[in-house]
């Protein structure tokens, strides 16, 4: 099901803690909000999800208004942090309440109820243990149980917020991978809340980056990576160095020296330049960055060389090969070969 | 002994906490002195009687009509109070109105007032002249005097065991879990009965078990509203000290040993109930 957002404006006690917000999610896409705590992305998912009503703005799931539906209305299907499992009930009860609860009229019969959160079980892994309870399970596993609990009413839309903050990062990465298969197959429109940008990269088809209660960007994690639209972005998602800049005759300098980066559409005075780390290039020509190596750390397969660079301390990471002889250098010459300059804040 | 001796260096040579054999020597003489030697005084005493004797003295009609009096108007106290008392504690743990910390402490008070002081304020209210008992006089209820007295002394004092003991766990249940029903499509009625309550219940038996010891144990606030008419609303505690001022000791340790009997079974089918349903709603571990 279409999801769609329009102009919601959220205060808690009048705190601001979205201000107009619009977003198009897509029928049976995997979208993240992502953005650091106190962005707003959690309201944001609890306002979808019924938990919270906006201030102002309305939700549409597909044509119908749902913004004055109740949760129960909403026929979604939420899966908390915590896990939120009903620790008072087997495994197998937990993933047949949202059936079993249903009035008479839609409930199915109970042989059906059973049937079908057996089969749940099943697409979560975890046959064998309907008869556990919560406690007796791994955090991994209670995630899956409150993922197999959310499906089971066969909601429009799923709601994550959070799923994997509280799992060590080996099983995070796992689920991760595993939460894609589960999307991949019953192809339901997901939305899930992450603080962590490598989590969204990988496991979304379109991400949302959000900050102070704001819409920064919204696009595919290639688009979000390779063009982010603000320096917001640009420092949130994926490494960055940022550099002071100023812009003369369609060219970047740095301390009095143009660096060879053109600039054309920038207007002429001081700006801020970024670049990731892994796009410099080492060169020996005079239109370079030079600066002095103040620290060097090996990160996997590659060397991390922070410079300091146009005489004002103003510090820039560039990563080299690890093995590169340029690493044992105290001076270094680079450029940037993306880069993307902003105006100065 | 050797045995046991045997597991306790057993026991000090693995436990990681030290002090065992110091606080479980202390603990031991120290419940020895408090509860163990006065109770076996008491069998003791009530012993001297020989079996006969004592079953004579235990099925005496009146000795029998005090302690159904007693056990009856306790359990129906702890009862009522468990209904209230978490109605209580849910209004303190999840709402925020003016005057919440004020109405929080005065819960406490039962356990602080002298139970004579609650039981004369009580009678004066509840008398068929009271300011509440006049209310029911005119259709021929009386509430003081009667056995309904005692069930609301008993409710006045048992109340704050029930609070006390449901408002942390309470406090404890998320309020996600509560989404979590919402989302699932439960409707507000659902989610009390279905989560709410069954999470609760290790500690409404508690709760309960307290009232009910308590309501039980009850004498200075019941004797004054209980108008004491044997076989109607003479309980048991006041039963043992009319013995005793008959100088009939022997008859006063026969009432108290049954007495003792019958809670510490119910008490003990009480904390089995809890002990299981613990383990069964996945508290503990």
């Amino acid at each position: 099901m279409e999801v769609r957002v329009a102009n919601v404006r959220k205060e808690f006690d009048r705190f601001p803690a979205l201000h107009d917000v619009s977003l198009d999610i897509r029928s049976g896409e995997l979208i993240a909000l992502l953005g650091p705590s106190g962005s707003g992305k959690t309201t944001l998912l609890r306002l979808i999800a019924g938990l919270e009503m906006p201030t102002a703005g309305k939700i549409f799931f597909g044509d119908t208004d749902a913004s004055e539906k109740t949760v129960q209305e909403r026929n979604i299907g939420f899966v908390f942090q915590h896990y939120a499992l009903f620790r008072h009930m087997t495994i197998l009860e937990n993933i047949s309440f949202g059936l079993k609860v249903r009035p008479r009229s839609t409930r199915p019969p109970a042989g059906e109820i059973r049937r079908r959160a057996m089969e749940l079980l099943d697409l979560v892994q975890l046959s064998g243990l309907e008869k556990r309870y919560p406690n007796q399970l791994s955090g991994g596993q209670r995630q899956r149980v409150a993922l197999a609990r959310a499906l089971a009413i066969e909601p429009g839309v799923l709601l994550l917020d959070e799923p994997f903050g509280a799992l060590d990062a080996q099983v995070r990465r796992e689920l991760r991978k595993w939460l894609r298969e589960i999307h991949d197959r019953t192809g339901h429109t997901t939305v899930f809340v992450t603080h962590d940008q490598e989590e969204a990269l990988e496991l979304s088809d379109r991400l949302c980056v959000m900050s102070q209660g704001k819409i920064e960007q919204v696009g595919s994690p290639d688009e979000v990576y390779d063009h982010p639209t603000s320096p917001f972005v640009f420092g949130f998602i994926g490494d960055s160095s940022e550099l002071p800049v100023t812009i003369e005759n369609g060219e970047v300098w740095v301390g009095g020296r143009a660096i060879g980066i053109p600039a054309h559409d920038t207007p002429t005075g001081p700006a801020r330049l970024y670049f990731r780390p892994h796009d410099a290039d080492l060169i020996e020509a005079d239109a370079s960055m030079a600066g002095v190596v103040t620290a060097s750390r090996r990160v996997g397969g590659t060397r991390r060389v922070e410079l300091e660079v146009g005489g004002d301390g103003h510090k820039v990471e560039i990563d080299l090969p690890f093995d590169h002889p340029a690493g044992e250098k105290t001076r270094l010459s680079f450029r940037p070969k993306r880069w993307k300059l902003f105006p100065a804040a | 002994m050797s045995a046991a001796a045997s597991a306790l260096s057993r026991s000090r040579k693995r436990n990681v906490i030290p002090g065992f054999g110091l606080t479980l020597g202390f603990t031991l003489t120290y419940f020895s002195l408090i509860i163990l030697i006065p109770l076996l005084a008491l069998a003791i005493r009530s012993a001297g009687l020989g079996f006969d004797g004592f079953w004579k003295a235990a099925t005496d009609p009146r000795v029998l009509g005090s302690l159904r009096v007693s056990f009856v108007t306790a359990l129906i106290a702890a009862g009522v109070n468990v209904v209230f008392g978490t109605l209580i504690a849910w209004v303190l743990v999840r709402y925020r109105f003016p005057g919440r910390r004020i109405f929080d402490a005065i819960i406490d008070l039962p356990f602080a007032l002298p139970t004579a002081v609650a039981g004369i304020a009580l009678t004066a209210i509840y008398a068929p002249n009271g300011t509440i008992g006049a209310l029911f006089a005119p259709f021929g209820i009386r509430i003081a005097y009667t056995p309904i007295g005692i069930v609301i002394a008993m409710i006045f004092i048992g109340l704050p065991f029930v609070v006390r003991t449901i408002q942390p766990i309470l406090e404890e249940v998320s309020h996600e879990v509560e989404e979590a029903s919402a989302t699932l499509g439960a409707t507000r009625f659902q989610t009390i009965t279905r989560v709410i309550l069954p999470s609760l219940t290790p500690a409404i038996l508690t709760g309960f078990a307290l009232a009910f010891a308590r309501g039980v144990g009850e004498y200075g606030s019941i004797i004054f509203i209980a108008g004491n008419i044997p076989f109607v609303s003479e309980i048991a505690p006041l039963l043992i000290y009319i013995r005793l001022q008959e100088f009939n000791y022997v008859g006063a340790t026969v009432i108290a040993s049954v007495m003792l009997l019958i809670s510490f079974a119910l008490l003990f089918a009480i904390n089995l109930i809890q002990a299981w349903s613990r383990r069964r709603y996945g508290y503990g571990d």
